[in-house]
């Protein structure tokens, strides 16, 4: 579980976060939602700690993020796991290696155990045998799922993934959410995604943070965001009239049943 | 403000190369990329550094005989002369000042590109210390080689001076060797590797720095490519005078 405590994050004079006070919980996937500049990447990066805010405080459980110092900050990420926007692999090393280094650089496996480890994950994103290929070979989704399988290598307890299905096509970004849900319930991870993809939202939005121009303006799951008539998020969700009829008709449906 | 500025990055580099020493996550891949480190930087430069030395100890050889002419200061003192300039300062500064171009800007663009493409962030996220994994094997490994490529290319700077004075004919074989024989001091041998040493560090740390702290994308990353280079070479050039001062 991650708490934040009002936190506030302004570069110079523009104000990104405003106060944002929040849960994610273990074992679902939390999502980020906003529109473009909303500030989504900028608290991602607060969680982990690559920025720090001007105020307010993330807890790890009951620990202070900020109130750590540099080692224990360290102790604390060996259990993250973080999918970058642009993947972020090693393009010196091949897919094999990128996965191995957080195994090298931690572990004291051999090289057969951290090889066996490699094929599991690589197994669990369905992507076996691709280890000896570099990732500029392989394309943009199965780049994603190389990411995921870095991410998941240590078994962490938190996951962090910046827009996962960005330029995916659809079917795609829906395998990689149902990937990152699966291992999410099944290792009770905390797992905090960032993403303006609707089918994500509707698809494992179990617990949804909605921030606009540096605020929470609402929080839910993919049943209230159906249900809720917040102006705010029905004009970022459903922002065409396409989806505003689907919905409609969904709700329509629904309490039809009742 | 420009003063400011110093102020500010002085600071930085300090405080980056105070978490770059720290203990190694894992011996093993800090020893591996020392090595890998030590490679590119030596192997990989070995040649130009004998290309630029032998050129060197050519030309001292050849305008320090034409200077002599025919003075009353024996011929014998080309090879004395070749030997203590290049000791003292030919071998040590020059090639440091050609391996901060060569080996510097490499460094810097190397890091550089590993922070725009966020490789640093990832590592950081992982629990990696990337201050120590990224620059610690650079500067070690530069501190031990590029010692061993100045006295490579002392050694050839001379080999270079007897090239263009003894195989021409301007001079004999006994009069260069005796020249190289004649007053040596133990003390400028030090004073080199003393230089190599230190210029090693400052160009491996300031190019690593300028590459860490990389913003932007490619035209940022070749300014930080740039900066590299020469503040490595200044810094050198100051140092060698500082040197030379403290040791003299
Ligand atoms: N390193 C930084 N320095 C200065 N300002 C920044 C920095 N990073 C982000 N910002 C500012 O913070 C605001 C929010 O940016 P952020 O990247 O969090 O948006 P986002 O919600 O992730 O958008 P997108 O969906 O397009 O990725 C923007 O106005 C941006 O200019
Ligand atoms: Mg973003």
């Amino acid at each position: 579980m991650i708490r934040t405590e009002d936190i506030k994050k302004s570069f110079g004079e523009n104000d990104v976060l405003k106060g944002i006070s929040t849960e994610f919980y273990a074992g679902k996937p939390n999502l980020i939602i906003g529109s473009s500049g909303a500030g989504k990447t900028v608290l991602l990066k607060l969680l982990i700690g690559l920025f720090k805010p001007t105020s307010g405080k993330v807890y790890y459980d009951d620990t202070d993020l900020f109130s750590l110092d540099d080692d224990a900050l360290r102790e604390v990420r060996m259990k993250v796991g973080m999918l970058f926007q642009g993947n972020a692999l090693f393009d010196s090393m091949t897919v094999g290696e990128n996965i191995r280094f957080p195994m090298d650089m931690f572990t004291n496996k051999s090289l057969g155990e951290k090889e066996k480890r490699v094929d599991e994950v690589l197994e669990m994103v369905n992507m076996e045998g691709i280890n000896d290929r570099f990732p500029s070979e392989v394309s943009g989704g199965m780049q994603k799922r190389v990411g995921i399988a870095r991410a998941m290598v240590l078994e962490p307890k938190y996951l962090f993934c910046d827009e996962p299905n960005s330029g995916l096509d659809p079917k795609t970004s829906i395998l990689i959410d149902e990937l990152i849900n699966d291992l999410t319930h099944h290792n009770k991870i905390t797992t905090v995604i960032n993403t303006h993809d609707m089918n994500s939202v509707m698809g494992i939005g179990e617990n949804i943070v909605l921030l606009k121009d540096g605020n929470l303006v609402w929080q839910g799951n993919k049943n209230e965001v159906l249900e809720s008539d917040e102006q705010v998020l029905q004009e970022f969700i459903f922002a065409s009239p396409f989806l505003r009829r689907l919905r409609e008709d969904a709700l329509k449906q629904r309490h039809a049943h009742e | 403000m420009v003063i400011d500025n110093m102020l500010y990055n002085v600071g930085r580099y300090v405080s980056l190369l105070r978490s770059a020493v720290a203990r190694p996550e894992k011996f093993s891949m800090y020893y591996k990329e020392t090595m890998r480190q030590m490679d590119a930087i030596g192997v990989g430069s070995v040649f130009i550094v004998l290309l630029i030395s032998v050129f060197i100890g050519m030309v001292t050889a050849v305008q320090f005989a034409d200077q002599l002419g025919d003075s009353f200061v024996p011929s014998y003192y080309i090879g004395y002369i070749v030997r203590d300039i290049t000791i003292i300062e030919m071998a040590p500064t020059i090639t440091c000042l050609v391996l901060a171009g060569k080996v510097g800007s490499n460094l810097a663009a190397e890091i550089g590109g590993m922070r725009q493409k966020e490789h640093i962030d990832a590592m950081e996220i992982m629990g990696v210390n990337t201050a120590a994994y990224l620059i610690m094997p650079k500067i070690i490994a530069a501190v031990v080689v590029i010692p061993m490529l100045v006295a490579i290319a002392a050694f050839v700077s001379i080999v270079g001076g007897y090239l263009s004075t003894v195989v021409p004919g301007s001079l004999s074989h006994t009069e260069y060797v005796l020249g190289l024989r004649s007053f040596f001091v133990p003390r400028y041998v030090f004073m080199m590797f003393v230089k190599a040493a230190v210029f090693a560090f400052l160009l491996t740390s300031v190019s690593c720095y300028m590459g860490y702290y990389v913003k932007g994308g490619s035209i940022e990353l070749g300014e930080a490519s740039t900066s590299a280079v020469v503040v490595s070479n200044v810094l050198i050039l100051v140092f060698d005078f500082l040197i030379a001062l403290l040791l003299t």
